[in-house]
């Protein structure tokens, strides 16, 4: 027993430094310039990314509730925090926050009505109400309408970036390993079959819905302050599609499997920059490709974890 | 007063654009029970077809809008079979992933191969003469639109209500494992429904085409999703409840572009989706059906 739990202090300690370790060396590389400008541009999308494909397949993963909305809690977080640093200069962690809260408050409203709905009029409801929260920032004018914010501090860097994409990871996996997590996946697995054990399906529905919410919000305020520009066109439906491409290529279910798809599929924007259009082609590939030859996408509902590599090492299947 | 009957009659020709659009949606969802999300594509790759049959073949409207019709029927049976048939018996969220999927793949491969640029509808195919008719003005753009709708909606209904083949789909609608029992082929029979459901789209777009002017890549996704709004309006998988919800939805879009913002005109459209979704997810005609264990 003392040993086994010496063995997990010890696997703890390696993650900490391994995840510290990787930190300090990107930051080396950004300070001495070995990374320029166009692949600082890609590693904050790919942050983004990660924060948005994690958030994401909680819902539509771990929850199985297709959610076609994801962007318009983005634009939450991202307008309410530009709201607080630039026009109220609130400090960024203040900005951090009130995103967070609002885009979870928002999680909130959209999920408390719309999560009595089952698949895919629940999909269309929330592809709805994403765009319904773009068509009302259209329309105000304290945020400039149609033409959006321009001129945002700079407020985004590395350490903010990479803690916060570590932050969401932490806070989904280890969600995922309680009773809470036990109860989502039970919904996802039979709906009916957990009501009938006695778990309030719609409460962790929404506690899902709004936690997922959150971190969207996060990513916002994250993307608004690396940007410059927000405008309600940048929060449409089409890039909820880009995040469903992720959550399904990665695996509905996997939390791993959403990070290795985020960083693929920021590499594949980011390579096909100049091809738009054939961009959105593969994209589209990928989601038929998968749906009909491996449905359960990547990783499946498998993770990659201490345990999986500590299973490689000693050799056991 | 005028002015009302002015926008009743803007949103009449409106609403019958989007009533042939959610026929598509409710003839397939009530078969398969699938969203087909491809769907509001299908009508934009037909008003691309009816615009080079018009530009580059120098067809007239009519003959433009049957070579829509045919072309995009095939396209309607070649996605099923291609994409929705080898998921259908996976869940109905792999089937709308995969509908999404068929859904960008039309809007960016037209993209790719003719450029994202906005293409003018000739005006020598169809030019505009207005009528006034005790003091309101009536295009013939909307005459032509709303006479057109109608008349292939009455041949809808006689191929369901009449043929061999309506009588099929409506078999396989209400149950499948039985019309496949009773010797009905299921295969044929969706084929068939997505191949009346593209071509109903496809006039839907050349329509389009006549009616805005314009056309581009991604002129089906709005359309697309109002008629879906209109069909769930309706009760969706039932026929007549189609017709009705897209009437419904022009009549409403034109009134709060006449009345009020045009800004909001998209937004009312999902308000209503939300409304009758959480009131009433049936429809306005639909039955409630109790969830068997």
């Amino acid at each position: 027993m003392q040993e086994k739990k010496n063995k997990s202090w010890l696997s703890f300690l390696l993650e900490v430094i391994v995840l510290v370790a990787l930190f300090t060396l990107v930051q080396y590389a950004l300070t001495v310039g070995l990374i320029n400008q166009s692949y600082q541009i890609n590693l904050v999308t790919m942050c983004i990314n990660i924060i948005l494909a994690v958030s994401l397949n909680l819902i539509n993963g771990f929850t199985g509730q297709l959610s076609l909305g994801h962007a318009g809690f983005m634009a939450v977080g991202a307008y309410v925090s530009v709201i607080l640093t630039n026009f109220m200069e609130m400090p960024f962690i203040i900005g951090i926050l009130g995103g967070c809260i609002a885009a979870g408050i928002a999680g909130f409203i959209i999920g408390v009505p719309t999560l009595r709905l089952k698949g895919d009029y629940l999909a269309i409801a929330t592809l709805a109400f994403g765009e319904i929260i773009r068509v009302v920032l259209q329309n105000i004018d304290y945020v400039n309408g149609p033409a959006g914010i321009v001129g945002i501090t700079k407020l985004t860097s590395w350490p903010w970036l990479y803690w916060t994409a570590i932050i969401t990871i932490l806070v989904i996996v280890n969600l995922m390993n309680s009773s809470y997590g036990r109860a989502i996946i039970s919904i996802r697995e039979d709906e009916v079959a957990s009501e009938l054990m006695g778990i309030n399906t719609t409460k962790y529905k929404v506690l899902a819905f709004i936690i997922g919410a959150m971190f969207a919000g996060l990513a916002g305020v994250m993307y608004a302050h690396y940007f410059y520009i927000i405008k309600p066109d940048t929060f449409s439906f089409l890039r909820s599609f880009d995040m469903v491409v992720m959550v399904v290529l990665g695996g509905l279910g996997s939390t791993t499997g959403a990070v290795i798809a985020a960083i693929f599929i920021t590499f594949l924007t980011f390579g096909l920059q100049k091809y738009a259009a054939m961009r959105m082609v593969i994209y589209s590939l990928i989601l038929i490709i998968v749906m009909i030859y491996r449905p359960q996408g990547l990783m499946g509902s498998k993770e990659l974890s201490r345990k999986t590599f500590s299973r490689i090492w000693s050799g056991k299947k | 007063m005028l002015e009302f009957s002015q926008q009743i009659v803007n949103g009449l020709s409106l609403g019958a654009i989007y009533a042939l659009i959610a026929l598509g949606y409710t003839m397939v969802y009530g078969i398969i029970k699938l969203i087909n999300f491809a769907h509001g594509d299908v009508m934009m790759v037909g008003a691309y077809v009816g615009f080079f049959s018009i530009t580059m073949l120098g067809t007239n409207i009519v003959v433009a809008m049957l070579a829509a019709m045919l072309l995009c029927a095939l396209l309607g049976v070649l996605i099923e079979k291609v994409a929705y048939r080898p998921l259908r018996n996976s869940t109905r969220i792999a089937a709308l992933i995969t509908a999404i999927g068929v859904s960008l793949f039309l809007e960016y491969i037209t993209v790719v191969v003719l450029g994202p640029a906005q293409r003018v509808f000739p005006q020598s195919a169809f030019p505009i003469k207005a009528y006034n008719l005790a003091g309101l003005t009536i295009l013939n753009k909307q005459i032509f639109v709303f006479v057109s709708a109608v008349l292939l909606m009455l041949i809808l209904q006689y191929i369901i209500k009449r043929t061999k083949t309506g009588k099929a789909m409506r078999a396989v609608s209400l149950d499948m494992e039985a019309a496949v029992l009773m010797g009905i082929s299921v295969d044929k029979t969706i084929s068939v429904t997505f191949a009346i459901g593209s071509a109903l789209a496809a006039a839907a777009g050349v329509m389009i085409g006549v009616y805005y002017q314009t056309i581009n890549p991604l002129m089906g996704i709005i359309p697309g999703l109002k008629a879906f709004v209109a069909a769930v309006l309706g009760g969706i998988g039932l026929i007549p409840g189609a017709m009705v919800g897209g009437f419904v939805m022009g009549l409403l879009e034109t009134m709060v572009s006449g009345y009020g913002s045009s800004l909001y005109r998209d937004a009312v459209a999902f308000g209503v989706l939300i409304i009758i979704l959480l009131i009433r997810p049936t429809g306005l005609f639909g039955k409630n059906t109790g969830e068997k264990v």
